[in-house]
């Protein structure tokens, strides 16, 4: 340790500098988070060690108290108007486990280290690993991590990796029979009921399906997509530039790109309680291009009259376009 | 007075250079643990109880800065070391202390060498002090955090939820970022043993 380096610390209140660290660690976890915030971010910890120490000690803190969260009942219910039961519930398990725990110390280090994580319709959540590794979730998906063995299982919907390499542990995203080895990289993988979909964006990935053995493994480049149904494997390739569109969602907006009027209002579907309904065979392949919030049903409906001259009806929750 | 020089610190260090990641994970593994008994010192050799937070940050980041250039092993007397040698220097440089203090000092510092809470103890106790740290935030503050943290709420839906403004949403959740944080890492374990 030099003398010289620490003769005049930088004198920063660490009750503001906490307090910034706070903003910043809330802002990723609970708001929209885009590239322009993590740039932000990352010249606010590059800005001093002050801010790096108070970043990394919220942040632990923070993790730590996700174990919490293994408390909530699987049913996806919600803690409305019932946060005193579940506090209750918490003491009770609480109480029970250091009751278990007596009988057995090991016990922490033999519970199940995987996590279940849930969004709502139109819901979004980011994940983060403790080696900076980060996972976001679109709307109305289901994903279960188990961090130790760096081994996720997409059951439902749509998530936005971001790994860091590791040699000695790939990461590997499971989704149904589909496998994606992660070379340290940035994809995208969608999982509908009858349609897998992974697009790499950056980096090296490797696509296997389990179920087929006489499949050999695709080795991933940035802007291949591959689109796996039950009966088949495509692979395309796209520019890295074009997956732009797959991945709006994750600044809250749908780009569409000669989409149909169709593939569009499913798309919106996947995100809001009211639903659009195209009632027109002719109207449902007229092609549209545009970027619209993904709530932002209304925003479609006008583009659809204006543009197109339809007819929008909103009944019983449901936007009815027709002509 | 013994004359307290950085050299001695030297001896506990081993390792390579690292990277800021490890540098990170190096942090949180072996240096928070021991910030309730950072703490403890620095309330027990600092006069100005509203100057302690900032000793604490100071004390990190020197610690920080030096590992980038090598992981310090074993961590705990490092940190003391670093604490004595801060507080040192701060008692020189503001000369609000008598000498006879900084004397005092290194002798308290070989008391403060006891062994902290076994990292067992901690865990075995960890949902719990989980609890015991979500029940210490004020009652709307707790919401806010158990929507986010449990019910995996996003920052809008909180807000509807508690019938707020995102604003507010936000307030509570920095302030409990920063108690659970405090709450944590800086205090002993209330269900484990105090050293």
């Amino acid at each position: 340790m030099t003398q010289a380096i620490h003769e005049e610390p930088v004198p920063t209140d660490a009750a503001s500098v906490n307090a910034s660290a706070a903003a910043w660690l809330r802002r990723r976890q609970f708001w929209d988070w885009t590239e322009e915030d993590q740039v932000g971010l990352d010249a606010w910890l590059a800005e001093s060690a002050a801010h790096r120490v108070a970043f990394w000690r919220l942040n632990a803190a923070w993790s730590r108290t996700d174990r919490l969260a293994a408390l909530r009942r699987e049913t996806g219910e919600t803690v409305v108007g019932q946060s005193k039961k579940r506090f209750r519930l918490i003491a009770a398990a609480a109480i029970a486990l250091a009751i278990v725990t007596v009988a057995g110390a090991g016990f922490w280090f033999l519970r199940p280290a995987e996590k279940t994580y849930i969004t709502a319709l139109g819901g979004k959540q980011a994940i983060m690993f403790a080696d900076g590794s980060k996972v976001e979730l679109n709307t109305n998906t289901a994903l279960r991590v188990n961090f130790r063995q760096r081994m996720v299982w997409l059951d439902r919907g749509e998530a936005y990796f971001q790994i860091k390499h590791d040699s000695r542990h790939p990461f590997v995203v499971m989704a149904g029979s589909g496998r994606v080895t992660d070379i340290g990289t940035r994809f995208v993988v969608r999982r509908d009921p009858s349609r897998l979909k992974v697009a790499l964006v950056e980096g090296q990935a490797q696509f296997d399906r389990l179920n087929v053995s006489s499949e050999t493994p695709k080795s991933l480049l940035p802007g291949d997509v591959v689109i796996a149904t039950p009966t088949s494997t495509t692979l395309l390739r796209e520019s890295a530039k074009d997956l732009s569109s797959e991945l709006g969602w994750r600044k809250g907006v749908l780009v569409f790109e000669h989409a149909t009027l169709l593939d569009a209002a499913t798309e919106f579907n996947r995100y809001n309680s009211e639903k659009i309904i195209v009632a027109d065979a002719a109207a449902a392949h007229l092609t549209i291009n545009g970027t619209f919030r993904t709530n932002d049903v209304d925003a479609f409906a006008d583009a659809a009259h204006g543009v197109f001259g339809l007819r929008v009806e909103t009944r019983n929750g449901e936007a009815i376009i027709s002509r | 007075m013994p004359e307290i020089t950085h050299g001695d610190t030297k001896s506990y260090c081993r390792g390579v250079a690292m990277g800021a990641s490890d540098v990170e994970t190096w942090f949180v593994r072996e240096v928070l643990p021991l910030e309730a008994l950072l703490m403890q010192y620095l309330r027990h050799h600092w006069p100005e109880k509203s100057q302690i937070e900032d000793l604490r940050q100071d004390v990190y980041v020197r610690i920080c800065e030096f590992a980038q250039k090598e992981i310090p092993d074993p961590a705990k007397p490092f940190i003391l070391a670093t604490a004595r040698n801060l507080i040192i220097d701060r008692l020189r440089r503001e000369q609000i202390v008598p000498i006879e203090i900084i004397a005092d000092i290194d002798l308290l510092g070989l008391a403060a060498d006891t062994p902290g809470p076994e990292r067992s103890t901690v865990a075995r106790d960890e949902l719990r002090r989980l609890q015991a740290a979500l029940d210490s935030l004020p009652p709307r503050c707790r919401e806010a955090v158990a929507l986010g943290k449990i019910d995996g709420l996003s920052g809008r839906e909180i807000a509807t939820r508690m019938a707020v403004s995102e604003a507010t949403v936000s307030e509570h959740i920095d302030k409990g970022m920063c108690v659970l944080a405090d709450v944590l890492y800086g205090e002993f374990s209330v269900f484990g043993k105090t050293p």
